[in-house]
């Protein structure tokens, strides 16, 4: 996470973002090359599963079942990591978690501490707070790396730098590690961050992550991930800050049996991440000395609310709906404005919002149910994505609202659908109003106003000079019935 | 924390509201029982398919793999240390004595500073069970397989696995865990790789770049 986010109120429409971004056909190309490769991975490793069908299901309905009983889970989470010696912390919203872990870095004594990949704390914007105060974070998960240096913003919410291919990154790190020498291969570049980050990990005695799974049970927290650089930072120091947003937890340990298999082929394509850590509070003689967990709220409880939108919640965060996207992968993950980029992007972040920004994203998608398909947990995008874009309407259309043009078209429409004799009447005008614009071929290239967004991509063709109607109608009278 | 104890009222007090009412423990016990459960819990292969295809995986992850009999553990250690030019080695307390070959200094890790592991050129533990489907191995804080940071800091990890402690699948794997559930617990698959740049799966970040398993057969 760089020093500069996403402010989901301030940043463009995704209609307008996305126009721009898909002229930058370098970055359109890494998207396409990336989510193709683990595309095509994901596809090998799900195929070889005899029972992926089952374990999706299961995996719904666990989610389904703690997000029901989510105060009883919660709760009993806490109960098991205080008992275990850790402590745990609620927050609200953003602002609180934020001051939260400022609050317990400076305790630590630390001016530093050590991140892993975390998108919740890109939520909440952490890195810029912890600046603020006169902390500085290292990211240390490689793609999280170069982001920082980039001061880039992330595109994906499993590789935040998929937007960035090898050649793009050697320039970062070049630059940032002061490496003149350094190659372009993906093997160059993992060395370069370990010999930068490994000091790092001995010296900093504070951590920050976020988690993926915490354990009602046990109180323990599970965090999966690739490089190792999540076990350094959850090992080494004194002082272990972990952030979750309220919705991670999960009833009990065997319901890790369901997850760790969904996740890692869900994610990466692998049969199993390279590494997994669970921990539960604080262990003597291994690990941290004291062990910290905010639990955040920050609008979760305002989806739980929300009966239709509430499986929104059950997302594991592995990124396949991204990966298969036709839009995402068209217009990469910055065209989203938001840290949770494509299909989840599109339901997640205008909620997180609540409502009050975020309101193009819901039209973010073709509603072709692909996201849907992979989804391992099932939690069904289109459906929430046409509930979402009902709520939009109905905001852009309250008190002066409903005088905007498209409700007014939308009130004359419903007008004419409702009569025959007005529908019939608006056929009839409908033929003679067009005629100007239709040409020698038959077809209409251009509509005016609003009407123009159809004819930008396509044409249309002109109406016939009768309808089936009339001509039903017409052949009863001349066969003289 | 006056105002984290407001915060934790209020949460689940929203929760609340959204949720309906609350439920008893025991009806919640019982649905949790009653969530659909019909994926795959058991081996589906007999020992030595077993044995294959943990082997298999742990290739595909690009780790060394041997097979070896109990009496010949120290030997096969000497031969694989030897090769890979390993002189120092860091273990945990209650690593086999049997396992040591002589010729290579064994540094045993007193759970301070972890600087003397770091200089180590690798680590020999043994392991608490073994997934074969997802070629994984699991370590806990246990005699022989130490603290977190031992497998973490050192660059090889040489990884003696008895074969009757390998599993099929996940959910068996988690079975055999929930007793030591509450132990610091790391599941590993393979070396520390990266798919970060082009989401291509490379070798080595920062765990343990280089992985040897020997298999312990009957």
């Amino acid at each position: 996470m760089s020093l500069i986010t996403f402010d989901p109120a301030r940043v463009p429409t995704f209609q307008v973002a996305a126009k721009s971004l898909l002229g930058d056909t370098q970055m359109r190309k890494n998207v396409r090359h990336a989510t193709d490769v683990i595309q095509g991975k994901r596809k090998i490793v799900v195929d070889e599963m005899p029972d992926w069908q089952q374990l999706r299901e299961s995996g719904r309905q666990i989610k389904e079942h703690t997000l029901k009983h989510l105060d009883h889970y919660l709760q009993q989470f806490e109960e098991n990591c205080t008992k275990a010696g850790g402590v745990v912390h609620w927050a609200r919203d953003a602002a609180e978690a934020r001051a939260i872990v400022i609050d317990l870095v400076k305790q630590s004594g630390s001016n530093e501490v050590i991140k892993i990949k975390s998108m919740t704390t890109e939520e909440i914007g952490l890195n810029k707070g912890l600046e603020a105060v006169g902390v500085h974070a290292y990211e240390t998960d490689l793609a999280e790396l170069i982001i920082q240096m980039g001061n880039d913003l992330p595109s994906h919410i499993v590789v935040p730098a998929l937007h960035k291919n090898r050649q793009q990154i050697r320039e970062i790190f070049k630059r940032e590690m002061n490496l003149p020498n350094l190659g372009d291969k993906p093997a160059d570049l993992a060395e370069a961050a370990r010999t930068f980050l490994r000091e790092k990990f001995l010296r900093v005695k504070t951590g920050v992550s976020g988690a993926n799974f915490l354990i009602a049970e046990t109180g323990g927290v599970c965090v999966t991930e690739s490089e190792g650089n999540g076990r350094m930072c959850l090992t080494l120091p004194e002082t272990l800050i972990t952030i979750a947003g309220v919705e991670k937890v999960i009833p009990r340990y065997q319901d890790l049996e369901v997850f760790l298999q969904l996740l890692p082929r869900s994610a990466t394509g692998e049969r199993m991440n390279p590494y997994n850590s669970i921990w539960t509070g604080v262990h003597p003689t291994d690990g941290p000395r004291s062990f910290h967990i905010v639990l955040m709220d920050n609008a979760r409880t305002k989806i739980l609310a929300d009966d239709e939108a509430r499986q929104t919640l059950a997302c594991i965060r592995c990124g396949a709906c991204q990966n298969i996207c036709p839009v995402y992968r068209q217009t990469g993950g910055h065209a989203y404005g938001s840290v949770y980029a494509g299909p989840i992007g599109a339901i997640l972040t205008p909620q997180l919002q609540e409502m009050h920004s975020g309101q193009s994203l819901p039209y973010a998608s073709s509603l072709c149910g692909a996201c849907y398909e992979v989804c391992p947990v099932k939690i069904n995008i289109p459906e929430v994505l046409i509930h979402l874009r009902h709520k939009v309407v109905e905001q852009d259309t309250q008190g002066f609202g409903a005088l905007n043009p498209e409700a007014l078209a939308m009130k004359a429409m419903a007008m004419l659908f409702t009569s025959e004799r007005r529908f019939r009447a608006a056929q009839r005008m409908g033929r003679m109003a067009e005629r100007p614009l239709v040409n020698k071929a038959g077809w209409v290239t251009w509509l005016p106003g609003l009407l123009g967004g159809w004819t930008q991509v396509r044409d249309l063709h002109e109406m016939p000079r009768q309808t089936f109607r009339e001509w039903f109608e017409q052949r009863g009278a001349t066969d003289g019935k | 924390m006056a105002n984290s104890l407001e915060a934790r009222t209020e949460i689940l007090r929203r929760i609340r509201v959204a949720t309906g009412k609350s439920a008893n423990a025991a009806a919640i016990e019982a649905e949790w029982k009653a969530i659909q459960r019909d994926y795959k819990l058991a081996a589906s292969v007999d020992r030595e398919g077993l044995l294959h295809q943990f082997e298999d995986r742990l290739r595909d992850y690009d780790a060394g793999v041997y097979r070896v009999t109990a009496d010949g553990v120290r030997a096969l250690v000497g031969q694989i240390l030897a090769e890979r030019g390993k002189q120092t080695m860091a273990v945990p307390a209650g690593i086999p004595s049997e396992w040591l070959p002589s010729e290579v200094t064994f540094v045993e890790d007193l759970r301070g500073d972890v600087s003397p592991i770091d200089a180590c050129e690798g680590v020999l533990t043994s392991a608490t069970l073994a997934i074969a489907e997802t070629g994984t191995i699991v370590l806990q804080d246990a005699p022989g397989e130490g603290r977190r940071a031992v497998t973490l800091l050192p660059d090889y990890h040489l990884c003696v696995v008895d074969a009757a402690k390998i599993v099929q699948t996940v959910p068996e794997a988690m079975a055999r865990l929930q007793a030591t559930a509450h132990v610091a617990t790391t599941f590993f698959s393979g070396p520390s790789a990266t798919a970060d740049i082009e989401m291509t799966r490379i070798k080595g970040v920062h765990g343990p770049r280089f992985v040897d398993v020997i298999l312990i057969v009957a």
